[in-house]
């Protein structure tokens, strides 16, 4: 045989198992669109420089709410519930919502960022109120349990692992695994469920959410890593940490590694304990509700950039992108539903006091896939979360999974990955100086050997950086007072923002923002002294 | 001819096995990643064995001691007709080969070995004309070149425009022309010139047959999975609609699943409506879910009483076909042309919710719930939305699988219509074609056991009726979980019943 034919032939087998399907990748790329979504580059700078004007003009209300993620949203809700309409929410971005906001195409709605709560346990009582009014509980069974709205609880199969070459239903691994590792993840599990029920000396969970209505029990609080020896089990808790906290289970403490597992008490008629409520556009939906509550009072494209107190109130300098003036706005109280790092510059000089600024956050990365059709694969059917074992993402979330419509065809994939090969500040940099095609060769190469030819498939790739996503509850952050410390009143200056309760979730941000918009009104009726 | 035209002929003849050799390799790989996925491995695999075929076709070369031209020009007619024919060879016979795989690797040895054979002898062909120097380096670069082209055609041009079945067909052709040609240039004029000559047009006639009905190649492998003459298949953007007939059966396939046979569809149908609708002699407005073939709405029109039915059909191609196809209407008596029916293509699910009018009755026949999508329109949120467009004191009837096959499916769809707040009345009926099957009457009230059957009815009559829905101890109600968005229990017990039967011959 012709020597150079067999290289030439060799070389070309090469280039193709390369290039995943097939040796026209490259052409199938350029076809796809997308680009970099995400908040404005200049205006965060800025903001950072302090690069804004001196006010032009001035207005006033009686409560200014700073940030409209789901703390701020929720504060102003909380604020109408108790009478109290005049208040005004400045939100830095064109779209409400923060790290819960959404966006939608021709196919469907789809989540930036947060995109499911768990069923509220005991310990939120604001959340099921919330949820109540919003019609995602629509009443309650004779036992006193609550019937959530079928539609929104996430359908079946709610999730599967890609794992050797496979996809099995669930992500708890069972495929492929010896008996005694199996053991251990049931053994785990089940101690995890007696942590569940268990109650520290206070006679308080020893996990809740929110984490500030856990228990205080010492022996509890001084926890530290329990040895989790198997393998499989430790990607798995990895897998639950970086879920959740955006960083693997070396990075956290281990109060909030067992918090993860041990904290869920919510209930319901007619789902299991462990079920959770979803939209196709995350909690994209719930931000959307609370938003068409707040109408005209939320100001969107306008960054506060100064808080200082006066006599009687507080006064915020914001840069109103749209009208290209800065405000000065002068309330009665001023609600920050910011990140304390960002709450920090606000405050001027003596910010950062406290530890203001001391919070680690973990970067993140979204990206929505929007698919001509499903995307096939071997193994057990697509199911809401779909996790990649051998994967630095966790997978997709699929966007039309609560669709009820009888025959699938166009979806949008939600991928997520933390960002958590080096530490935050590092994985930012590397991350903002990345082009939309780096993500997206390294999306399709992720998601290739689950989904044979998927490349194919891809209309457009949308991608989105969190620089600061998430709080991280690396050890010390929960429980060694400075939290609490910070969510105090500075005067008239309040503050809310998922950060203060620990952990970055719904109903963390959700209580944060019912506390703040209670204290405000309880100061001002004197209940509480300045 | 001169010697140098001669001598070009044959460089430019290795240019074209080179591409042809190269274009079977690219359309085994890409074809078995097609039908087996996991591409990477398929390509590595496809790719290792050609190679090897092609040494084997090397070596074995070694073994011919002459008559290189004549075996040359075998060879080629032989490599155009079977890897000419190789895609739709492998289409067609994906769904039946036994082993498949087996098959696949079997034309892939035989092409390669056969392309392995090629160039070896037109080295010693061409060994009197040319140097040896200048041989190899020629036959090299040419070899070297037409590989290149073919790697570069193949993704750029053949896939997206000619497809795989008509890309393979058409090097097939090339193949055999070469052999032509080179018949021409070196044949003796002889008898067997002139055979071979005679054989590689006929061969060019069939290839260039194949070419030109490559569009028809997957409706005749489809032809092969169904016993019956296919007399109508269509995709539509929802499924995958085939007509069969046989002997004056019609059939109906949705995604190979059987819909009905002509000779026992009026057992199903009748026993679909008219033990619930024969129960209201006062209904007017009705409701049909699916049901696009207009076989139930036929039944639903005997029924005077019904001034109104409304069917809720996802695919327009299934109504369109129902209502032009002379067989087909001749079936369903024309019924999706009546007057007194609207026909509305949408989702059922979105359009109950923007549905503003109130039924007296509703026929609810989707496919079984053999997959999650499908299994959410038997949930008990789709009931209870269902209940909001249904008049007070109506009912409604659910297809509900055989209770006999797939017992805990059948009484799973009964249980969840009690937990979405109905009183059910299960029945079932024997269906020749389909076997044993089931149906679940469910209404908010109690309905009086009283049936007005209207007259030309061919397998229901009073006694009958009333005899429906008694269940003899091996379909009798089973514990199950009622079905819902959350946990698509349904789905689960259908899949294992069905399972278990398939398992067992
Ligand atoms: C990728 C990702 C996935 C997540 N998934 C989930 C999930 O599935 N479930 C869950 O419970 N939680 C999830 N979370 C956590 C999520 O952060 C919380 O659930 C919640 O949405 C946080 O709300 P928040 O109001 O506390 O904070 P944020 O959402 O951070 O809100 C702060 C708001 O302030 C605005 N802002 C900032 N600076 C300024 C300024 N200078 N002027 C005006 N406005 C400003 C921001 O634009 C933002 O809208 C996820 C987070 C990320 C990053």
């Amino acid at each position: 045989m012709n020597p150079r034919r067999r290289t030439f032939l060799k070389a070309g087998a090469v280039a193709v198992a390369g290039f995943g399907a097939f040796p026209f990748v490259p052409r199938t790329r350029a076809r796809i669109a997308g680009g970099m979504a995400g908040p404005d580059a200049g205006l965060g700078h800025r903001f950072r420089d302090g690069g804004f004007p001196e006010p032009s003009a001035t207005e006033s209300t009686n409560v200014l709410v700073v940030g409209g993620g789901i703390a701020g949203l929720a504060t102003g809700r909380e604020l109408d519930r108790l009478g109290r309409r005049d208040w005004k929410l400045l939100e830095l971005e064109n779209e409400l919502g923060g790290n819960a906001s959404s966006g939608r195409n021709a196919v469907s709605e789809f989540p930036w960022g947060a995109h499911y709560v768990p069923l509220p346990g005991p310990e939120a009582p604001e959340v099921t109120t919330l949820f109540e009014e919003l019609g995602v509980i629509v009443g309650r069974d004779p036992r006193g349990l609550p019937v959530y709205r079928e539609e929104y609880l996430c359908h079946d199969p709610q999730e599967r692992l890609f794992v050797d070459g496979r996809w099995q239903e669930g992500i708890v691994p069972h495929f492929g695994i010896g008996a005694r590792e199996r053991l251990r993840i049931e053994a785990f599990l089940a101690r995890m469920g007696e942590l569940r029920s268990a109650r520290g000396n206070d006679g308080k969970p020893l996990f809740a959410v929110p984490a500030d209505r856990s228990s205080r029990d010492p022996a509890w609080l001084a926890l530290d890593r329990e040895g989790f020896v198997s393998p499989e089990l430790r990607w798995y808790v990895d897998y639950c940490c970086r879920d959740d906290f955006g960083a693997a289970s070396d990075r956290v403490a281990a109060w909030a590694g067992l918090h993860y597992f041990a904290a869920r008490r919510g209930s319901a008629a007619n789902a299991p304990g462990h079920a959770v409520v979803t939209w196709p556009a995350g909690n994209g939906w719930i931000a959307g509700r609370l938003r068409g509550g707040a109408g005209e009072r939320c100001v969107p494209r306008t960054a506060a950039f100064r808080v200082t107190e006066t006599d009687g109130g507080a006064e915020v300098w914001a840069w109103h992108a749209g009208a290209a003036r800065t405000v000065r706005h002068r309330a009665r109280h001023v609600v920050l539903a910011v990140p304390q790092f960002v709450a920090a510059r606000m405050l001027g000089p003596d910010g950062a006091a406290g530890g203001r600024a001391s919070g680690v956050y973990s970067p993140w990365m979204v990206a929505n896939v929007t698919l001509r059709s499903m995307p096939p694969g071997r193994g057990a059917p697509p199911a809401w979360d779909n996790v990649l074992r051998e994967s630095r993402s966790l997978g997709y979330v699929m966007a039309t999974h609560q669709s009820l419509d009888a025959v699938p065809r166009a979806t949008v994939l939600t991928y997520y990955q933390p960002l958590d090969e080096g530490l935050p500040a590092e994985s930012r940099r590397v991350a903002s100086g990345r082009g939309w095609e780096s993500w997206r060769d390294q999306i399709l190469a992720d998601l290739g050997p689950s989904h044979p030819g998927i490349a194919d498939l891809v209309e457009r790739i949308d991608v989105r950086v969190w620089g600061h996503g998430m709080i991280c509850p690396v050890p010390g952050w929960l429980w060694d007072g400075r939290r609490g410390a910070l969510a105090k009143p500075r005067g008239r200056v309040h503050f809310a923002h998922s950060d203060l309760g620990g952990m970055s979730l719904f109903e963390e941000a959700c209580v944060q923002g019912v506390r703040a918009a209670r204290d405000v009104v309880a100061r001002w009726e004197g209940k509480i002294d300045a | 001819m001169t010697d140098r035209s001669t001598r070009l002929l044959l460089l430019a003849s290795v240019f074209v096995i080179a591409t042809c050799g190269l274009v079977y390799e690219l359309v085994a790989g890409t074809l078995a990643s097609y039908l087996l996925g996991d591409s990477v491995l398929q390509f590595s695999t496809v790719i290792g064995v050609y190679l090897s075929a092609m040494g084997v076709g090397s070596w074995l070369s070694g073994f011919v001691s002459r008559g290189e031209a004549r075996l040359f020009v075998r060879v080629q007619f032989l490599v155009g007709v079977v890897g000419g024919s190789s895609s739709a060879l492998l289409f067609v016979l994906f769904a039946h080969a036994a082993s498949f795989r087996v098959l696949l690797y079997g034309l892939i040895l035989v092409v390669g070995i056969l392309v392995g054979l090629e160039i070896p002898l037109l080295l010693r062909i061409l060994k009197d004309r040319l140097e040896f120097k200048d041989l190899v380096a020629r036959v090299f670069t040419f070899d070297y070149i037409g590989a290149l082209l073919a790697s570069l055609l193949f993704p750029l041009v053949l896939v997206p425009h000619l497809g795989l079945v008509r890309s393979s067909f058409l090097f097939g052709i090339l193949n055999v022309a070469v052999g032509l040609l080179t018949l021409r240039v070196l044949g003796d004029g002889g008898r067997w010139s002139a055979s071979m000559r005679v054989v590689g047009l006929v061969l060019l006639a069939l290839l260039g047959g194949g070419f030109a009905a490559s569009g028809r190649i997957l409706a005749w492998s489809e032809q092969s999975t169904f016993s019956d003459p296919v007399i109508f298949a269509r995709s539509s953007p929802y499924q995958r609609i085939v007509l069969t007939r046989a002997a004056g059966d019609l059939r109906l396939h949705l995604n190979g699943n059987l819909q009905f046979s002509s000779r026992d569809e009026y057992r199903y149908h009748e026993a679909l409506v008219h033990p619930g609708l024969a129960r209201f002699p006062r209904a007017r407005e009705v409701l049909v879910l699916g049901g696009g073939d207009g076989l139930a709405v036929r039944e639903i029109l005997r029924h005077d009483n019904v001034r109104h039915v409304v069917l809720v059909d996802l695919d327009p191609e299934m109504t369109r076909l129902f209502r032009s196809q002379e067989l087909l209407v001749r079936l369903n008596g024309g019924s999706l042309d009546s007057p007194r029916v609207t026909v509305v293509n949408a989702d059922a699910f979105s359009w109950i919710e923007g549905a503003t009018n109130r039924f007296d009755f509703a026929v609810v026949d989707f496919p079984d719930p053999s997959n999650y999508s499908l299994g959410k329109l038997y949930t008990t949120a789709f009931y209870e939305r269902l209940g909001r467009v249904l008049a007070p004191g109506a009912a409604f009837v659910v297809q509900s699988t055989s209770p006999l096959v797939a017992r805990r499916a059948f009484w799973c769809v009964d249980e969840t219509l009690r937990a979405s707040g109905f009183v059910t009345e299960p029945y079932h009926v024997y269906v020749p074609s389909f076997g044993e099957w089931g149906y679940v009457l469910a209404s908010r009230e109690p309905v009086p056991f009283r049936f007005h059957l209207p007259p030309g009815l061919r397998f229901l009559d009073p006694e009958t009726t009333a005899g429906l829905f008694r269940f003899p101890p091996d379909m009798d109600r089973v514990p199950t979980e009622p079905n819902r968005l959350n946990n698509q229990s349904l789905v689960r017990y259908f899949e294992e019943d069905w399972a278990k039967v398939a398992t067992t011959p």
